[in-house]
This record gives C-alpha cells, sequence and structure tokens, in this order.
C-alpha cells in the first residue's frame, strides 16, 4: 500500500473550500497545474481562465460585488500585467486575493523571467497589495489561510508569494 | 488605400449619446449597469443617479471583466456594461473570457465614437478597418447588433435586457459637446452603494 503525499495545492484547496473561496480567475503556471485541476473537478467550484491577468482582478472585483468570494491565480510574470488594474480593488476597497506562484528568482534557466521576477514583490506593494512571501512547501496552506483572512475581512488586496524554490525550476532538458 | 477609406461596415456617427443612453435605461428593469470609465460614466450618471450603477473613474479595460464577474455572481440578475470604443479595445480579449463563460444574463454595449473622446478626439482604431461586431462574433458571442438610428433603442434594449446572453452591440454615436455630469468618485463608496442595491451587503 502506497501511502499518497499531502501537497500544497491540498492544503491550499482546504483553506479555500473553508473560505467559501468558489472562483478561481487564472493565466495558468506548471506550479499551479494540480491547484487548478482540483478546481476543475470540483462541482461546486469555477475556473475562469483569462486571456490577460489583468482581467482577473475585474472578474474578483466583480465577484465581491456579486457577494461571492473569488481569487486570481498567476506566475509572477503576469503580476506586471496587472498594476493599473488593482487600482480598482484597492479604491473601492474590494478584497483582492492572489496567489503567485515565481519565476525568475531561484536558480531559474530563463533569464527572461528574471526581471519581472525580481520586481513582482516590490510593484505589488507599491500598489497597495500586501504580500506574503512563502518558501517552504508546508507553510504555503496557513499562509494562503492568513492571506484570505486579512483580504476579506478587512477589504484589502494581499498576494501569497509562492517560492520557486518550492516550484523547482524547469530547465527545459538544457543546462 | 489610406486611413480615412472607410470599409463597407463603416457608417455616419449620428446617434446623439446622452438621449440615446437616457431612452435604453428606461427599458433597464433591476438589471446592474457597468459603465467604462470616463463618458459612458458621465452619460449614466446624466440619465439620473442610481444606486445600481457601478460608476467607474479608472482601470481602463476592466468594464468587461468587473461585469462578468458580477454576472456570475449574481446569475438571476441582468448585468449591462456599457463602455466606449478605446476602453473595449483595451480589454478586447474579455470578449473570449465571456464567450467561454457564457452568462446568459450579461449584455455589453459599446458607445462607439471611433475616437479617445475624453483626452482630445484623438484618432480611435474601429473607424477605419475594424469592425468589432465581427470581432465579437469570431470570439464566440453570437448575438450581435450593429446600431446607427437611434430608432433602434427598441431592439437594442432586447438585446442587452432581454434576449439571453451573452449579447454584443455597437452603436455608432456622433462627437458631441455634453456638458459635464460627474457622479460621485469614493471608490469604496460606490462598491458600498452598489452591494446594498444588490442585496449582498447591508448598511
Amino acid at each position: 500500500m502506497t501511502t499518497k503525499t499531502r501537497s500544497w495545492s491540498d492544503d491550499v484547496f482546504a483553506e479555500m473550500k473553508a473560505r467559501n473561496i468558489e472562483t478561481v480567475a487564472t493565466i495558468p503556471d506548471g506550479g499551479l497545474t494540480q491547484l487548478l485541476n482540483m478546481v476543475v473537478a470540483d462541482k461546486d467550484m469555477r475556473l475562469v481562465t483569462l486571456s490577460t491577468e489583468e482581467e482577473g482582478i475585474g472578474v474578483a472585483t466583480g465577484q465581491w460585488l456579486g457577494g461571492k468570494r473569488s481569487m486570481i491565480a498567476m506566475q509572477s510574470s503576469g503580476v506586471g500585467n496587472c498594476i493599473n488594474a488593482l487600482g480598482i480593488p484597492v479604491t473601492m476597497r474590494a478584497p483582492c486575493l492572489i496567489l503567485v506562484t515565481m519565476r525568475g528568482q531561484w536558480g531559474e534557466f530563463n533569464p527572461w523571467q528574471v526581471p519581472m521576477g525580481t520586481a513582482t514583490r516590490t510593484v505589488l506593494e507599491a500598489v497597495g497589495v500586501r504580500c506574503f512571501p512563502v518558501e517552504k512547501a508546508e507553510e504555503i496552506g496557513e499562509t494562503f489561510g492568513a492571506a484570505a483572512d486579512i483580504a476579506f475581512n478587512g477589504r484589502l488586496s494581499a498576494a501569497v508569494l509562492v517560492s520557486q524554490r518550492v516550484i523547482g525550476a524547469k530547465g527545459f532538458g538544457q543546462k | 488605400m489610406t486611413s480615412t477609406t472607410k470599409p463597407a461596415h463603416a457608417t455616419a456617427n449620428k446617434i446623439k449619446r446622452r438621449p440615446f443612453v437616457a431612452e435604453l435605461l428606461k427599458h433597464r428593469g433591476n438589471a446592474l449597469v457597468v459603465p467604462g470609465l470616463g463618458s459612458p460614466t458621465w452619460d449614466i450618471s446624466a440619465a439620473g443617479d442610481q444606486p445600481e450603477y457601478l460608476y467607474s473613474w479608472g482601470g481602463m479595460g476592466l468594464a468587461v471583466s468587473t461585469a462578468l464577474g458580477i454576472a456570475l455572481a449574481q446569475p438571476d440578475r441582468r448585468v449591462l456594461a456599457i463602455t466606449g470604443d478605446g476602453e473595449m479595445m483595451m480589454g478586447i480579449g474579455s470578449l473570449g473570457v465571456v464567450a467561454d463563460q457564457a452568462p446568459k444574463n450579461l449584455g455589453i454595449l459599446v458607445l462607439d465614437n471611433e475616437h479617445f473622446g475624453e483626452t482630445g478626439r484623438q484618432h480611435g482604431l474601429t473607424g477605419a478597418r475594424t469592425d468589432m461586431c465581427k470581432v465579437a462574433e469570431g470570439f464566440g458571442i453570437a448575438k450581435t447588433l450593429l446600431v446607427t438610428e437611434e430608432s433602434q433603442v427598441g431592439a437594442l434594449a432586447e438585446l442587452m435586457f432581454k434576449t439571453p446572453g451573452p449579447t454584443f452591440a455597437i452603436a455608432k454615436i456622433a462627437i458631441t459637446e455634453d456638458p459635464w455630469s460627474l457622479p460621485v468618485k469614493d471608490g469604496a463608496a460606490i462598491a458600498h452603494r452598489f452591494r446594498i442595491a444588490v442585496g449582498v451587503e447591508k448598511l
């Protein structure tokens, strides 16, 4: 008998369910695959696939205006697309919860990822989003829960930044 | 071919936006209205302030995706996104998101004067070669309407407020000199009042 190891995606999903987060708007990232598949498989949840990450800020704000809880999931490169859009929830004092998987941060293979990966936290904080970086897989679930609570209870924007150290750097078979 | 050459779908822009929007909103019922920033916000404000109007002063390109979020959260309530051609072009990919989600309760109206009216009437992208109804249809929003006459307001109201969505329309409006009609600009106040009107928050 094999024991299935509990992943950080399981932990985040449990925290989402505990808080009635029913909609996830996303441009996918490799590190988000397991979590997004769990959302798709859950009949009570909805995945909104975007054409650019900033649309997720509109969708999430609209969800809250309509009385529902949602979140946005993206790679760090997508954060740059969201900065002006984040003025909407920040100005409306609408909760906005973002899960970011980092690139360009830890053993990155692709130099094109490094500039935005370096800037992610700085630009989010500059526009008024509280950032919760997390380096260890076993701490992602509780960090996500804490960020969700401050977002929804405080009507604030909050982002969980999952380190590339957790996800692992991909090398496309090259060194 | 010069940039002033008009393709077959191009028309004279003669609809006067203020009375046209006011007439359309008479058919609103209890629909929620999500305007783009700038002139569409001034237009609906001029038609008479309502708590169901989510006035916008920023976040260009996000009117349709915000309206989509509301429509998915409130499936029994009609939602109208009403925006300008520049704002729609900035968020044009959101039509693909709308088509994918296919909310039956969402209508999208673009007030198209083919210019960036708010900033000095600079050249826009919808006056020469681009047909946004075809763009919407290409994304998979099947029910579209090109409105060129004020007399079409009844058909437009039917499409925006009654026809199962998602629906999409372009109204070719004139460039006009309209008086300012500036609503409240505190975003938290607008959102709070809107949520009370939706019935998801109390005072």
